[in-house]
């Protein structure tokens, strides 16, 4: 048996709901997007509940540490294909089993689910460390990015309580959509401009100071550099390549 | 004028590099009033120099004009180098503007010592208040304590700053006393007693009146320079195993030596720094801080040297084969943080795991134990019946054979080197 949704959060609770009314016993859960319908398995198409799906979250709050609830949902911003079926049949294994079942790194969603968090949290940091703001012209700190996964409403409370007195911007160009914090909340956005072209503002977009700190701080770059010690493969592990088109420092000229 | 900025800039930094603290962890303040910036408790290293370590401060010296002469320093009074200093103002837009930008998690402001030593403690002063109190900023600030400075001054510093460290420089007084006569180890040790004075008794009266300011958050760090002078690593490791005890140090860092100059009394220019004696002497710090070993497990009278070509860990172990073999499935936590090839998050895993059930060989490498070096140390549900004991030396081959240790081969690049 295989239940199709569509992705979202409240799918795929609605999905556990639909499961424990039915019992209909193993079920795989698969993506609307890349689900092939074949003729001998049965599926059913899970219609979005916001009442059951509030009533899963809420069960499942009752079994699980906030710890164990955020893994769950960084598990979820991963976004892999192969996560939804994980949670899924995780979700249903931790109401099926005495409370700490969680704590079974023997189980192979436990660990998978764990492990997918690992990566989401990995990612969150790396954001929070290179993102770099370019100062425009109309007075917010700007900065264009594209991470691997959803991380954009893991980052919300670390930059709106750091910034508190700037105006930003942090746009996801793969998401097409970003946060905008105007010194009193912070918005979702999305703009309807060509992404491609806000990869970098154009100088004439930003401050006048905007050049001179660029240079300061790649001079400051390459002074923290002590030679003798240069380990490029160490540097490239903390700094994958395909993270140097944020970095201010790593920029040419 | 930017072009003086930059120099400058590039002058500092460069000088103040050979500080190799970096962390920007244990602070927890919040941001204020709306202003800018927050500590972030376990830190953020904004990006990571070549050499592979993490920059996470902005860390400059606000002047390196000295009137000491230190032999292992580059901004030694008689060396003969391009001098500068920041204006106050200069350092106080240098780091609202990098923050602002998310290039930097703080400010790590050190010095030269200039006219003496309340005159340069002063300055630094200036500096951190204008930006505590005139700018609203609240992110992290590491001060160095300038050796002499009178108590008042440490005082006030140490209600602004979230860190403050003095650097030891030599692990021995006589190490110290070679290469800087005028210093002692004292000099640190009297700043060192007098802030853990100061940040027991804010916390005291803390708990009684909610509105005592914080002092020095994120504690003291200190540094020693490794393989400038002569000491063992037993020598090393028992003063930062001292310190640690008697000042509560949040870190003890360890430099390795880069040569900088031809005097006699230390390595030559252009001699290797002792990269993997460093990594080594961390690798240590780490057991004793967080894996339960004490230093005279690893160091004694008759191993006065950390081996080079495996780790600590490794080698406490295959010293000691009588622990071993360790039963997964029943030894205590802290047994099983002492097997190679297990780290703090796998034995974490393992005793919440093993309620569940036996573990067996596959789920212990799904939870991340390096199994091909562990299994010469444990028993679990499934490990074959093991015919004979093995000696220290044949495990070790095996685990030379097998590991790819980049450090084993970073090794004997430099021995190539060195010859
Ligand atoms: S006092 Fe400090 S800055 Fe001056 S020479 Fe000695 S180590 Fe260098």
């Amino acid at each position: 048996m295989i239940y199709v949704f569509d992705g979202s959060l409240e799918g795929l609770l609605t999905a556990v709901f639909e499961w424990f009314e039915r019992k209909p016993g193993q079920v795989t859960l698969s993506l609307e997007k890349i689900y092939q319908p074949d003729a001998f398995t049965e599926s059913l198409a899970i219609q979005n509940d916001r009442a059951k799906a509030d009533r899963v979250w809420l069960g499942l709050q009752k079994k699980l540490s906030k710890e164990w609830m955020r893994k769950f949902y960084c598990a979820y911003l991963s976004e892999i294909p192969e996560i939804f079926n994980s949670l899924f049949l995780f979700t249903i294994y931790i109401f099926q089993n005495p409370a700490g079942a969680e704590k079974n790194y023997g189980n192979e969603h436990v660990l998978t689910l764990s492990k997918a968090a690992r990566s989401v949290e990995r990612e969150k940091h790396r954001m929070e460390a290179f993102i770099r703001f370019q100062h425009t012209t109309e007075g917010i700190y700007y900065c264009g990015i594209d991470p691997d996964f959803n991380v954009l409403p893991l980052i919300l409370n670390h930059f709106k309580n750091r910034y508190a007195d700037q105006k930003w911007i942090i746009y996801d160009l793969k998401r097409h959509y970003g946060l905008f914090y105007d010194l009193n909340i912070v918005e979702e956005i999305t703009m309807d401009i060509n992404t491609q072209a806000l990869k970098q503002p154009a100088p004439h977009q930003l401050n006048e100071k905007e050049e001179l700190y660029a240079h300061l701080w790649k001079d400051y770059f390459k002074s923290t550099n002590i030679v003798s010690r240069k380990n490029t493969k160490l540097h490239i592990r903390h700094v994958p390549k395909r993270y140097w088109k944020y970095l201010t420092e790593k920029q040419i000229g | 004028m930017s072009e003086r900025l930059r120099e400058k800039l590039s002058i500092l930094a460069d000088a103040a590099k050979y500080d190799v603290s970096c962390s920007s962890s244990g602070s927890d303040r919040k941001n204020t009033n709306k202003g800018v910036g927050n500590g972030h408790h376990s830190g953020i290293c904004h990006t990571y120099t070549e050499d592979g370590r993490c920059v996470s401060l902005l860390k400059i010296l606000l002047t390196n004009h000295c009137i000491f002469d230190c032999a292992y320093c580059v901004s030694r009074k008689s060396n003969d180098i391009q001098r500068a200093a920041f204006t106050v103002d200069e350092v106080v837009e240098l780091t609202m503007n990098f923050y602002r930008r998310n290039f930097i998690e703080g400010l790590f402001l050190s010095s030269g010592i200039f006219k003496n030593a309340d005159y340069t403690m002063e300055r630094l002063l200036r500096v951190v208040k204008k930006l505590r109190l005139e700018q609203n900023y609240n992110g992290y600030i590491h001060l160095k304590t300038i050796p002499g400075a009178s108590d008042e001054l440490i005082h006030e510093a140490g209600l602004y700053a979230d860190r403050m460290s003095i650097n030891l420089e030599m692990p021995t007084e006589t190490g110290l006393k070679l290469l800087a006569p005028d210093k002692s180890h004292k000099d640190v040790i009297k700043p060192l007693g007098f802030v853990q004075n100061q940040i027991v008794q804010f916390k005291e009266e803390k708990k009684l009146i909610k509105s005592v300011p914080k002092f020095v958050p994120a504690g003291q760090s200190t540094q020693m320079v490794v393989g400038a002078t002569p000491e063992t690593d037993k020598e090393i490791m028992y003063t930062a195993d001292a310190f640690y005890k008697n000042f509560a140090l949040r870190r003890v860092y360890y430099s390795g030596y880069i040569p900088i100059s031809n005097d006699t009394r230390m390595p030559v220019l252009g001699t290797q720094p002792p990269l993997l004696r460093e990594n080594r002497l961390y690798q240590t710090d780490w057991l004793m801080r967080f894996y339960g070993f004490k230093v005279q497990e690893i160091l004694n009278d008759a191993n006065p040297h950390l081996d080079i070509d495996i780790d600590p860990k490794l080698s406490w172990a295959l010293r000691n084969l009588q622990h071993f073999p360790v039963d997964i499935n029943t030894a205590p936590y802290r047994m099983i943080l002492r097997i190679p090839g297990i780290g703090v998050t796998s034995a974490q895993k393992i005793v919440q795991a093993r309620q569940f059930g036996k573990l067996h060989i596959y789920q212990l490498k799904n939870i991340g134990v390096a199994y091909s070096r562990a299994k010469h140390f444990i028993k679990c549900a499934d490990t074959p019946f093991q015919m004979k004991d093995f000696q220290a030396t044949q495990i070790k081959a095996f685990i030379l054979a097998e590991s790819q240790s980049k450090y084993l081969k970073t090794a004997t690049n430099q021995l190539i080197l060195f010859k």
